[in-house]
């Protein structure tokens, strides 16, 4: 188990180099300006301007600049926006909001999916599996932003049983319907996933054998079939983490909720590209750990890579 | 509608009055498929009385499985009980309740299935499994009494330090600690019946035998009745008082199984007495001779099954076949043989240490070992799939070591490998036509309408009719496949065949054909072959030479004749004792 | 009891040979016409109902693509009156008029080639970029699977949709068609190069393919006839979820202001542009969400039908 744990550490180091190379690379070693690309239509005020070709160190060759772009990441210092504010600032403000907001959604997804999951896996071929189904496949097909608008005007407007935006300081219960939007594309892969695992599982050798030993299917079912089947889901839980971080951009801005996601998205809209390459950034290295940390869950969960012979 | 057949007159018919344990009255067991309701068993019938031992025997197809699942109602997917009876005891579990089943279940009916890896699982310890099985049935409540006894379970299934195994993975035991703890938890709760499923067919030969006798001394002790399964008919007549043979989902015999061995009547039992390898080679040894054999099986058994799979016929027609061969030079010589692979993470293996010998043109030699040997590695090597660590490999009088480029590529058509999964060794994408003419293509032999020829010229030497060209590999059976991939070996007319486990994944019909295929093809075009096997029985009848290997070197290494005869090493010895069939009574 | 002695249902029975006839042993049984995997996919796909609607709805999107004329008269962008604006469907204008004034039927019309245009070249880069680089990691293994796979993870950590905003952000004065399908597509290929390498790895050591090796076949070729053709099967599957996924991506992009300019048409533009008016004129944003999630679901159904009709599970119990 150390052993597998030290190796996965050792292969996420040229990984995160690659990553934070290829950011910077895709921003600041193409053609032209890139402090004016940056800007894209808008035009900064000059002493921004000078500010950032000191900061950027744009007179230095290309490999210094990322390195000293490296070494002030994790020194913390990740630049100003343009209202003046340290960025590393701002992340600290907004982030404890939307990790509120992404631990709503993952208990959602994953209650609502395992279970659903599981029921459909089950009864595979009925009524509830076929329907399961096609809202499934409907769900993955909305993009989160009409799933959003949607949820904001029939819950929000229409029906009136949630605030369409999020108020002051974001309490929790304005936090549940974008949360469930969040949660929406990420359930139905969940669903499915763990529908098929369960099928899968099903079929195993081993659940027929502890039939034979007498155990009762109410005992075999959460024992031995959706224990095994969650290794599979949980493997996808590091894929959905990106899927959610986007989600996230999106599902702020239009709920108004003052957390990292908004903060990127107001940021895009203004073309501030500095900030959007720094939160980027951020946001890539929070997933590379998550990574890391599923890889080491899925240890847990499989007792043959943490015993292997 | 049943024939009484009393050919011994020392048997006497006693009504004790007593009631069967089991009574399997016409069973009707269906499968529900896209074409309609499939019949797997058909009308079976079934007698079994406290503390005797049945077996059914059967190839693939027959429903022998499928019975003894009915039996718990535990069939997979669409299976279920369309009619007949199921009285244990008296009491019919056709018509008892889900929950009635999961308290016999364990309780009254132990199960021990076939395959020890996929039938525990993988996530929960050993010992959660054992115990789960003792608080499911009652034996013991409390966590102190639980543990205690799952300790006992596994002291008895003879684990030492079963404390410390208790905490212990599925994958950190060997294939034979699994199977011991799956014998173990099927009789925790001292159950009157167990059925085991070709308990030890996944595991190695000498193992084998060591189960079955754990097996066999447990419900002995324990007075448990059993019932297993098996496609070995000279397993079973060995370990059980009772045989049943079943042939497509019907009992085509059923009664004493020293009675229906040494007078087998239907004539799919006599087809399966003469193909079983385990028969035939304790048939020759006992008369102590093949021609001796050949004579001592009854007449009409022998001509009901057929040149085609009689095995002693084959030995015959291979025996005569090598003392036509004049003495001959070596095809393929092996000096100093050694393969070492390096594994990350833990040092060195030795797959094959310093191995040497020589197969003689036109002649089988058998490559014999269990599963770690070294066998594959070094029929890799031969066919230079793997690189040698050291050591030399000589076919055909030139060093395998120092033929690169374009002389390899022509040596390779000189020899051709099997392997042994039919399943695997053809292409799906790609039809038999241009499966058996690959070989033809990549070597540029001849005109399209030359290969094309060829490829008929090879149907027919195999057998297989014409018409499959255009065919797929997914619509022909194992055996035929394998045909396929005979076939497409000899493409090249290639002097070696390289037989990797070839014949071992079929049915013992099929599989007896296959062997009289080789011999034949064997004579006809001069092959060599080097058989790879794991099986001695087979060996007994189609090899002349054996090298026996035991974890990666040789340890013996003779003629059949002697090695059968007059075995030198432990090792051969226990290979041998496990050929099931040792206690049977053969020959008139 | 003395094991000489019978009991009475346990004597030799023996079934009589008209009941239980032997068949020849392994005859050869082949009726019909001769198939194999995709011709079963084939068969298995069309008495799906869910496969003859999905590729309805695909033709019809392709043909509204090609032809948007054949749908419209009205030009999307020269009739805009400020005085429409949001109006409701008049004669002529079936679903009424955007915040411009603009005719919401049209602009949905000739918004759906631009859309199938990013789905086709994102896909197309994936499958090729995707295949190439998941077959040289799989099959040759070695340093080039480590080089590769490092690669295939360093361009999958960084999710696409994020790097397209990154990308697009520099990159926004050039923002076209084929600009934003590059931006999406390039880290879009590790997900199918994994699918493919993890196939590959299963595949190489299939008894065929060492059959092949000791017949003399190259490397080269026996990846190219062998190995290759019975690997592609999940690739394709996740293809068409892919370019499902990339008509999202770009309408993401479009909707977070990265995307499209506005001058093209674009249905991520248009809902973008209505969601000030979300309370007062919500048709203005639902129409064209419901044409991009039916064009969306269109693809999804179509994927779903083939993964099916793929699987070997399900294969082995038809």
């Amino acid at each position: 188990m150390a052993g597998y744990i030290v190796r996965r550490l050792l292969q996420a180091i040229p990984v995160l180099l690659g990553t934070t190379f290829l950011i910077y690379f895709m921003v600041f070693a193409m053609p032209g300006d890139p402090i004016v690309a940056l800007f894209g239509d808008k035009t900064p005020p000059p002493q921004v301007i000078e500010q950032l070709r000191e900061r950027y160190h744009l007179d230095q060759p290309f490999i210094v600049q990322y390195f000293i772009f490296l070494g002030n990441i994790f020194r913390g210092d990740l630049g100003t926006s343009f209202s003046g504010q340290p960025v590393s600032e701002i992340l600290a403000a907004t982030f404890p909001v939307t990790l509120r907001l992404a631990v709503l959604a993952i208990f959602f997804e994953m209650i609502a999916g395992i279970s659903v999951g599981l029921i459909s896996g089950l009864r595979k071929g009925g009524i509830f599996d076929a329907s399961a189904l096609v809202v499934s496949l409907i769900l993955i097909s909305l993009p989160i932003f009409v799933v959003a608008f949607v949820a904001q005007y029939i819950f929000g407007i229409q029906l009136g049983w949630f605030r369409t935006t999020v108020g002051v300081g974001a309490p929790t219960q304005d936090l549940i319907l974008p949360a469930l939007v969040l949660a929406t594309i990420s359930f139905a892969q969940i669903t499915r996933l763990t529908r098929a695992s369960v099928i899968d599982t099903d079929t195993q050798d081993f659940v027929r054998t502890a039939a034979s030993k007498g155990l009762s299917r109410t005992r075999i079912v959460p024992v031995h079939i959706l224990r095994n089947s969650l290794i599979p889901v949980v493997t996808y839980l590091a894929v959905d983490f990106g899927v959610l971080m986007v989600g996230a951009t999106v599902t702020e801005g239009i709920f108004n909720v003052p957390g990292v996601g908004r903060t990127l998205y107001q940021a895009i809209i203004r073309g501030e590209g500095p900030t959007v390459v720094s939160f980027v950034t951020v946001m890539v290295l929070i997933y590379l750990v998550v990574n890391l940390l599923v890889d080491l869950l899925y240890a847990v969960l499989d007792p043959r890579i943490r015993y292997a012979k | 509608m049943t024939e009484i057949v009393n050919t011994d007159v020392q048997q006497t018919s006693v009504d004790t009055g007593e009631r069967p344990l089991l009574e399997i009255k016409d069973l009707q067991v269906g499968f529900t498929t896209q074409d309609g309701l499939v019949k797997a068993v058909d009308g079976v019938n079934i007698t079994l009385y406290r503390g005797q031992s049945l077996a059914i025997v059967g190839e693939s197809g027959s429903g022998k499985s499928t019975t003894a699942h009915a039996i718990i109602n535990l069939l997979p997917g669409t299976g279920h009980i369309s009619g007949g009876q199921i009285l244990l005891d008296g009491q019919d579990l056709t018509k008892a309740s889900k929950k009635e089943m999961e308290s016999i279940r364990g309780r009254k009916i132990g199960f021990v299935p076939q395959d020890p890896m996929s039938n525990l699982n993988p996530v929960w310890s050993i010992g959660f499994q054992v115990e789960e099985a003792i608080k499911a049935n009652g034996i013991a409540t409390g966590r102190k009494e639980v543990k205690k006894r799952a300790i006992e379970v596994l002291k008895q299934a003879g684990l030492q330090d079963a404390d410390r195994r208790l905490k212990q993975f599925p994958h950190q035991f060997s294939g034979g600690m699994r199977q011991r703890v799956l014998i173990g938890m099927g009789l925790a709760a001292d159950p009157q019946l167990l059925i085991a499923d070709e308990p030890t067919s996944a595991l190695d030969v000498t193992v084998q035998r060591v189960i079955l006798d754990h097996l066999e001394s447990l419900t002995r002790e324990l007075g448990t009745t059993l019932l297993f399964i098996t496609h070995d008919l000279g397993l079973a007549a060995e370990r059980a008082e009772q045989l049943v043979v079943m042939y497509k989902g019907r009992v085509v015999e059923s009664g004493p199984s020293a009675q229906i061995l040494q007078n087998p009547q239907h004539p799919y039992t006599q087809r399966l007495v003469a193909a079983a390898p385990s028969l035939a080679s304790r048939r020759i040894q006992a008369s102590g001779s093949i021609a001796a054999a050949e004579s001592s099986m009854a007449e009409d058994a022998s001509a009901a099954a057929g040149d085609a799979i009689d095995l002693i016929a084959t030995a015959e027609a291979r025996a005569e076949a090598l003392e036509a061969l004049a003495s001959a030079p070596p095809a393929i010589v092996v000096e100093n043989l050694t393969k070492v692979f390096k594994i990350r993470g833990s040092g060195d293996f030795t797959a094959v240490d310093d191995i040497s010998f020589q197969i003689a043109k036109g002649t089988t030699t058998a490559l014999v070992g269990e599963s770690g040997s070294g066998k594959s590695t070094v029929a890799k090597m031969l066919l230079k799939l793997e690189d040698t660590t050291s050591g030399k490999i000589v076919v055909g009088g030139r060093d395998l070591a120092s033929v690169t480029g374009k002389e390899m590529f022509e040596l390779r058509s000189r020899m051709q490998p099997v392997f042994q999964d039919p399943y695997g060794s053809l292409n799906p994408l790609r039809n038999i036509g241009n499966t058996i003419s690959e070989p033809l293509y990549t070597h540029k032999v001849g005109t399209r309408a030359d290969r094309r020829a060829r490829v008929y010229e090879l149907l027919d030497q195999v057998s297989l009719p014409r018409t499959l060209v255009g065919r797929y590999p997914n619509e022909l059976s194992g055996g035929q496949r394998q045909r396929i991939a005979i076939a497409r070996a000899l493409a090249l007319k290639p002097e070696i065949v390289v037989l990797d486990e070839a014949v071992s994944a079929l049915d013992v019909l099929v599989q007896a054909q296959i062997l009289r295929l080789l011999a034949d093809l064997q004579s006809e075009l001069g092959l060599t072959y080097l058989f790879i096997t794991h099986d001695l029985a087979v060996v007994r009848v189609i090899a002349d030479h054996v090298c026996v290997m035991q974890r990666g070197k040789i340890v013996e290494t003779a003629t059949t004749d002697e090695v059968f005869d007059n075995p030198k090493e432990q090792y051969t010895r226990d290979l041998l004792a496990a050929i099931p069939g040792a206690g049977i009574q053969l020959g008139a | 009891m003395p094991s000489n002695t019978t009991r009475p249902d346990q004597q030799h029975f023996v079934a009589p040979i008209e009941e239980t006839p032997l068949v020849a042993i392994d005859k050869v049984q082949t009726e019909g016409k001769p198939s194999n995997l995709w011709r079963d996919a084939w068969n298995d796909v069309r008495k799906r109902p869910m496969f003859w609607i999905s590729s309805a709805l695909i033709v019809l999107v392709v043909i509204v693509a090609l032809f948007p004329g054949l749908f419209t008269q009205v030009p999307p962008n020269n009739d805009c009156q400020l005085a429409n604006s949001n109006g409701a469907p008049t004669d002529g204008h079936p679903l009424g008029f955007t915040k411009q004034g603009c005719d919401i039927y049209s602009r949905i019309i000739h918004g759906t080639s631009t859309s199938l245009s990013v789905g086709i070249i994102v896909t197309v880069l994936v499958f090729v970029l995707g295949i190439v680089f998941g077959a040289f990691a799989g099959f040759y293994g070695g340093w080039i699977d480590s080089v590769l796979s490092r690669l295939g993870d360093i361009f999958f950590s960084i999710p696409y949709i994020l790097a397209a905003v990154v990308i697009m952000s520099v990159f926004s004065q050039y923002a076209n068609v084929w600009v934003i399908s590059l931006a999406i597509g390039i880290f879009a290929w590790p997900a199918t190069a994994r699918v493919l390498r993890a196939e590959i790895l299963r595949v190489k050591n299939a008894d065929f393919v060492m059959a092949a090796t000791a017949l003399g076949v190259s490397r080269f070729r026996i990846l190219l006839r062998h190995v290759l053709p019975n690997s592609i099967a999940p690739v394709i599957v996740i293809t068409t979820i892919s370019l499902a996924s990339a008509i999202v991506a770009e309408a993401t992009l479009s909707f977070l202001g990265v995307g499209l300019p506005s001058s093209t048409m674009s249905w991520g533009n248009d809902i973008s542009a209505a969601q000030t008016d979300l309370r007062t004129a919500p048709q203005v944003l639902i129409l064209p969400s419901i044409a991009l999630s039916i064009t969306v679901l269109s693809f999804i159904m179509l994927g779903e039908v083939i993964r099916d009709a793929l699987d070997p599970k399900a294969r082995a119990q038809r």
